[in-house]
């Protein structure tokens, strides 16, 4: 599907574009990760739970719903990261190896 | 001797009111935020790219907006001012916090906890789906992104605060399909008399009605919700509810905001070890304080909607209290009068949000009609029928056992969206009183952490121990 969130307002901002899952998205300086994903895209995330995919829940950094990952796998969350032009950014989350402790 | 150290957690209305009264009485306190700027969520500040004007942002309260706004402003050079910020756990005196990935411990003479609230939920089949958003959730993406949260939304829950985003979003422009509210509207003439303690924010509740009602937004009350349907991959796409008269009603729409009013946000008085008590009229575990704020532990003070759901304005009010008692522990008498005259807004204030709660009931019979096939936690998708069997085969009826038990709760929301309705849900199972099931105690991390932060607060410690 298309964007999930609709701009109402405030669409006289400069352009920024970031990276999503290797794809190009056009969004405003000043969005937060999230609304720059959701007004492109449906979903931010698949639930690990088998719960579907998700689109965040709360936007004010109680639920956890919206973790992405940056391009050197740091875990944001989307709804209080502001987005900075450029910047690349996962869906899925990056295979982790955990550290050999013997 | 030296200046007491007095921190104040979290900048919305009653922190900075805290702030600012501190500041007045000679003091430079700490506020600590969780936010990139001041004003919480309900003066929650849009990004400094944005150009909407206050009336737009904030409606009636535009001037209240930018009183706190501008108080604020001009306490920047007098208090040390920590945004982004996590107060992530309390041990006595000391807090630890993270900032930008980084560990910082402080220790306080006196800390005042102005940590605001979370809506309260109670789940419904399909609330999981993409496209259900927190009404809190759903007028943020409003005030501080200007964006609706889908093409046509349907506002589901109960409260003042489900008239006020279905009105703030109708006239920014968004369609609004329809507000379903599970109060009946007899329990508003019953909660009246409380109600007029307030006149003038019951006149502007009143308002929001009609003005929803005059642009054509079909709004029912004493509704059930039945169903939020949609898919898996492609999200909301309606929701089916029944009507007053127990007829179901189906509506198209792709997104939904659901809130059943509001909880305090209380994990850092847990933390505090701060006493609670059962609070039957609202059916939730409260921290207990005193008239001016101060709990059962010396030295922790609770001002806002984090001490009890009070609104904005009492906000203001207890933020004040709070410094003052602080003021008054640490030896400096405070004005008797003004005392007296937060006491008494406060009073008032109170008697409104009883009748709010009355007027707007939690709907806790809800619970035990929800189907075995509804998710109860979002963050790990387990089921209603899940936690019922586990209350069933294990005779577990108290929270934390039975969330040890079927890990609802135990996600990474820490059981802010789940809590509440898991209780209910319990209380029904097993077939006991709500206040014998208990309450989630609150754990630190109060939010999930980067291991890393977590460990560079711990090597310090245990490399002087080592010496």
């Amino acid at each position: 599907m298309a964007g999930r969130f609709v701009r109402l307002a405030e669409t006289g901002r400069r352009a920024v574009t970031l990276i999503v899952d290797g794809k190009v998205i056009r969004a405003y300086e000043g969005d937060t990760l999230l609304v720059a994903l959701l007004t492109s895209m449906g979903h931010v995330r698949a639930s690990e739970f088998g719960g579907g995919l998700r689109a965040g829940f709360c936007l004010m950094g109680a639920c956890q719903d919206c973790w992405v990952w940056s391009s050197d796998g740091n875990r944001l969350r989307a709804c209080s990261t502001v987005l900075s032009e450029g910047m690349a950014i996962s869906t899925q989350q990056p295979e982790v190896t955990w550290p050999n402790l013997e | 001797m030296a200046q007491p150290r007095v921190v104040v957690v979290g900048a919305g209305p009653a922190g900075v009111r805290c702030a600012e009264a501190l500041v007045a009485a000679g003091i430079r306190p700490t506020l600590i935020d969780e936010n990139r700027r001041d004003g919480g969520q309900i003066y929650r500040r849009q990004p400094e790219s944005f150009s909407r004007p206050y009336s737009k942002l904030y409606g009636t309260e535009a001037g209240r907006a930018a009183a706190i706004h501008s108080t604020f402003e001009s306490l920047r050079g007098q208090i040390d001012y920590l945004p982004q910020t996590l107060v992530w756990n309390i041990e006595g005196h000391s807090l630890y916090l993270v900032k930008e990935a980084r560990h910082i411990t402080l220790t306080f003479d006196a800390l005042v906890l102005c940590t605001g609230a979370t809506d309260r939920l109670m789940p419904v089949k399909g609330w999981n789906l993409a496209g259900t958003y927190s009404l809190g959730g759903a007028q943020v993406a409003l005030k501080s992104q200007a964006c609706a949260i889908g093409n046509e939304v349907v506002f589901v829950g109960t409260g003042a605060l489900l008239y006020l985003v279905a009105a703030q979003y109708q006239q920014a422009g968004a369609r609004v399909r329809a507000v379903l509210d599970t109060a009946p509207w007899s329990a508003r003439v019953g909660a009246l008399p409380s109600l007029l303690a307030a006149p003038a924010t019951l006149w502007k509740g009143l308002l929001l009605t009609l003005r929803l009602r005059s642009a054509g937004v079909p709004l029912y009350t004493g509704i059930e919700p039945l169903e939020i349907a949609g898919t898996a991959e492609n999200g909301v796409s309606g929701i089916s509810f029944k009507d007053s008269g127990g007829r179901v009603v189906e509506l198209r729409c792709d997104a939904v905001a659901l809130g059943y009013h509001l909880r305090p946000e209380t994990q850092l008085a847990d933390l505090a070890r701060c006493h609670f008590y059962f609070d039957p009229s609202t059916r939730q575990w409260l921290p207990q304080v005193d008239p001016d704020g101060r709990t059962s532990v010396s030295g922790v003070y609770l001002a806002g909607d984090g001490a009890r759901i009070r609104g904005a304005n009492a906000a203001e009010s207890s933020g004040r209290l709070a410094a003052l008692a602080v003021l008054q522990d640490l030896g400096q008498a405070p004005a008797v009068d003004t005392v007296a005259a937060l006491r008494g807004s406060l009073e008032k204030l109170h008697r409104f949000a009883r009748g709010l709660s009355q007027a707007f009931p939690w709907p806790a019979q809800q619970a035990g009609r929800l189907s075995d096939d509804t998710v109860v936690c979002r963050c790990e998708s387990v089921s209603v029928g899940e936690l019922r069997q586990v209350i069933q085969q294990t005779g577990a009826c108290e929270s934390n056992r039975a969330k040890a038990f079927s890990r609802v709760g135990m996600g990474r929301c820490q059981g802010r969206y789940c809590g509440h309705a898991a209780a209910e849900i319990i209380a029904h199972a097993a077939n006991v009183p709500i206040e014998q099931v208990g309450r989630l105690r609150g754990q630190a991390p109060v939010k999930p952490l980067q291991i890393a932060a977590v460990l560079s607060a711990s090597l310090p410690a245990s490399v002087e121990e080592a010496k």
